[in-house]
């Protein structure tokens, strides 16, 4: 189950990071997501996917549980991953008002440089 | 009373809650703001006399023993690092009342200023690992709004690099931080600390993976050699209270990461990781100078020196002797004053001027003699000419570097100096000498805008020059960093 989790979590980031290679800033923001989805998985994988019953203080001869961390780590993880999704997608809508568009060729060079 | 080391993160988070509820009054948002960072830098100050006194504070949320609960951890370092943010908070909250402009602090500028010093004290202070990506996210989150307001062109560009770069660092963060805990089983730092101590020997090849992955994270906020080309167009973009917040603070966050994280969980890792730092720092001095002295736009060099300083203190943690690491922490807190200062500086030149390239003015000099010499006396103190702050940490460095035969170091460092010398003085020939060119507004509030700056510049002086007073708390904070018992003790207590 691991090594299927590991797959499936190589071909997420490889996916990612052919949309945030890409041109087009929605894409590059949907690539930020599905890496932001990769990263969680990886999170749940490396607590290890055991089959176990909920982890509860006092049953005493419990022999398989599932460790309770990752999912908190993950659950604070999503909250800001959604957040600064969100962020970026208002972000891109603002940069592709005031940019006439909504390609991130615009966005290249320094200013300094221009002098 | 050990509960005094969240001070630093509940001040600041309370007060930018409160200025949350009133957002379109911007007088009261002058005082509420100021205000907090006044009883932020009490409460500071206070804080390192405890911790001089009692040691290391370490506090545990919710009384859970200390492995499994979240500790927030003020060693001595930390607290020196969180007490002169709080001095630059200051100086750059006065300094935007004067120049930040009625539009921005309607829109909740005090804030998120206020929130970005939340996620910087609290990066200091985490003992948890995971912790400390949290911080740093609020850190960000904060930083980016600051980045962005005002919503002009350049600001745009800038933010949507700077944002798509730091969201890749922040998912790779995670990515060490889960590899980190399939290996061990605990974020705890100084837990973590003990166990990869346990382990030697065995998987030692994964521990060296995260730590370059920690390095690769970190490296890319503190913009260490092939990670730093965001930095120079994003952080030219914002208005210049909201770069010396920057400039001194996000980029010293990275370097106090990389410290921790490599003084307590990878000193060993003598084989690959720490050689890889040490070059990248060098290799990041040199690129950095050489960005200092190629522009001729006094923001643009003003970054380019932020490398170098990076370059410097990390190039003298890597070498892990206690000579180099009293240097790295002396140069430190040096940098992050001088450079609060130094952005100032150049931003009361950039008001009156109108320009940032030093070819489109000079002879500033006639106008105001003492903007001239502030300035003058800041870039001597950034390149460190006794007795001003940045010489007595640099002299440590390289007696650090020679002490270990790392002769190549030493040079590299010590010639940075003068080229760091040579792209202030550059500044100083070109705008502040020669025949007077260019219009001056004078009607800006000269005086009051020089009050943060000279209130800063009279710190890092007196730093230097009170360097021996500072030593035993220098001293203090480099303990734990040559010895990770110290501070695995004060944590969990055995």
């Amino acid at each position: 189950m691991e090594l299927l989790m590991s797959i499936l979590i190589g071909l997420m980031f490889t996916a990612a990071t052919y949309l945030i290679l890409s041109k087009s800033l929605l894409r590059i923001i949907l690539g930020t997501a599905v890496l932001s989805h990769a990263v969680n998985l990886i999170v749940l994988t490396m607590g290890g996917l055991k089959k176990g019953k909920a982890p509860l203080l006092d049953t005493p001869g419990l022999p398989v549980y599932n460790d309770p961390l990752p999912q908190a780590l993950i659950l604070t993880a999503i909250v800001i991953s959604f957040g600064v999704t969100a962020f970026f997608l208002v972000l891109a809508y603002r940069a592709y008002q005031e940019l006439d568009s909504e390609s991130v060729s615009k966005t290249r060079g320094h200013e300094a440089d221009d002098e | 009373m050990s509960n005094i080391v969240l001070m630093p993160i509940l001040i600041p988070f309370f007060g930018a809650i409160f200025l949350l509820l009133l957002p379109r009054k911007v007088v009261i948002q002058r005082i509420l703001a100021l205000i907090t960072s006044i009883v932020l830098i009490l409460a500071n100050i206070y804080l390192v006399y405890y911790v001089y006194q009692n040691g290391i504070v370490a506090v545990t949320l919710g009384n859970w023993p200390a492995p499994f609960g979240i500790s927030i951890v003020g060693d001595m370092l930390a607290v020196l690092l969180v007490t002169t943010t709080s001095l630059i908070l200051l100086a750059t909250l006065i300094y935007s009342f004067y120049s930040i402009g009625k539009p921005r602090e309607r829109f909740l500028y005090y804030p998120a200023v206020l929130f970005m010093i939340v996620g910087v004290n609290g990066s200091f202070l985490t003992g948890d690992i995971f912790n400390l990506f949290v911080f740093f996210e609020v850190m960000l989150m904060a930083s980016y709004v600051l980045l962005v307001l005002g919503g002009t062109t350049i600001q745009l560009k800038a933010t949507v690099k700077y944002l798509l770069i730091n969201v890749i660092g922040s998912a790779f963060l995670v990515v060490a931080i889960a590899l980190l805990y399939s290996m061990l089983g605990t974020l705890n730092m100084a837990d973590i600390s003990q166990k990869i101590s346990e382990i030697h020997g065995g998987n030692t090849g994964m521990i060296t993976v995260v730590a370059v992955l920690f390095l690769f994270v970190f490296g890319l906020k503190a913009g260490i050699f092939p990670l730093y080309f965001w930095l120079p167009g994003s952080y030219f973009a914002p208005p210049i209270p909201v770069l010396a917040l920057f400039g001194a603070l996000l980029t010293k966050v990275g370097v106090y990461a990389i410290i921790r994280v490599y003084t307590l969980f990878f000193y060993n890792e003598t084989s690959f990781a720490l050689p890889l730092l040490s070059t990248l720092a060098l290799v990041t001095i040199v690129l950095g100078v050489i960005g200092a002295i190629s522009y001729y736009d006094m923001k643009t060099i003003m970054i380019y020196n932020i490398l170098i300083a990076v370059g410097v203190i990390l190039f003298s943690v890597s070498l892990m002797t206690r000579e180099s690491m009293t240097g790295a922490i002396f140069y430190l807190i040096h940098d992050m004053l001088i450079k609060g200062t130094l952005f100032l500086v150049i931003g009361v030149i950039i008001a009156m001027t109108g320009f940032s390239s030093i070819k489109k003015f000079s002879g500033l000099m006639s106008v105001k003699p003492s903007l001239g010499w502030a300035f003058f006396i800041a870039a001597l103190g950034l390149a460190g000419i006794p007795p001003l702050s940045g010489f007595i940490g640099k002299l440590l460095i390289i007696e650090g570097a020679f002490s270990v035969q790392n002769y190549v170091g030493g040079i590299v460092v010590l010639l940075s100096s003068l080229f760091v010398l040579l792209s202030m003085i550059k500044i100083f020939s070109k705008g502040f000498w020669g025949e007077k060119k260019g219009d001056f507004k004078l009607d800006i509030p000269y005086r009051k805008m020089m009050v943060p700056v000279l209130f800063l510049l009279v710190i890092s002086v007196g730093y230097g020059i009170f360097s021996e007073a500072m030593y035993p708390l220098i001293t203090k904070a480099v303990d734990p960093l040559v010895d990770p018992s110290i501070y695995i003790q004060a944590v969990l207590g055995e």
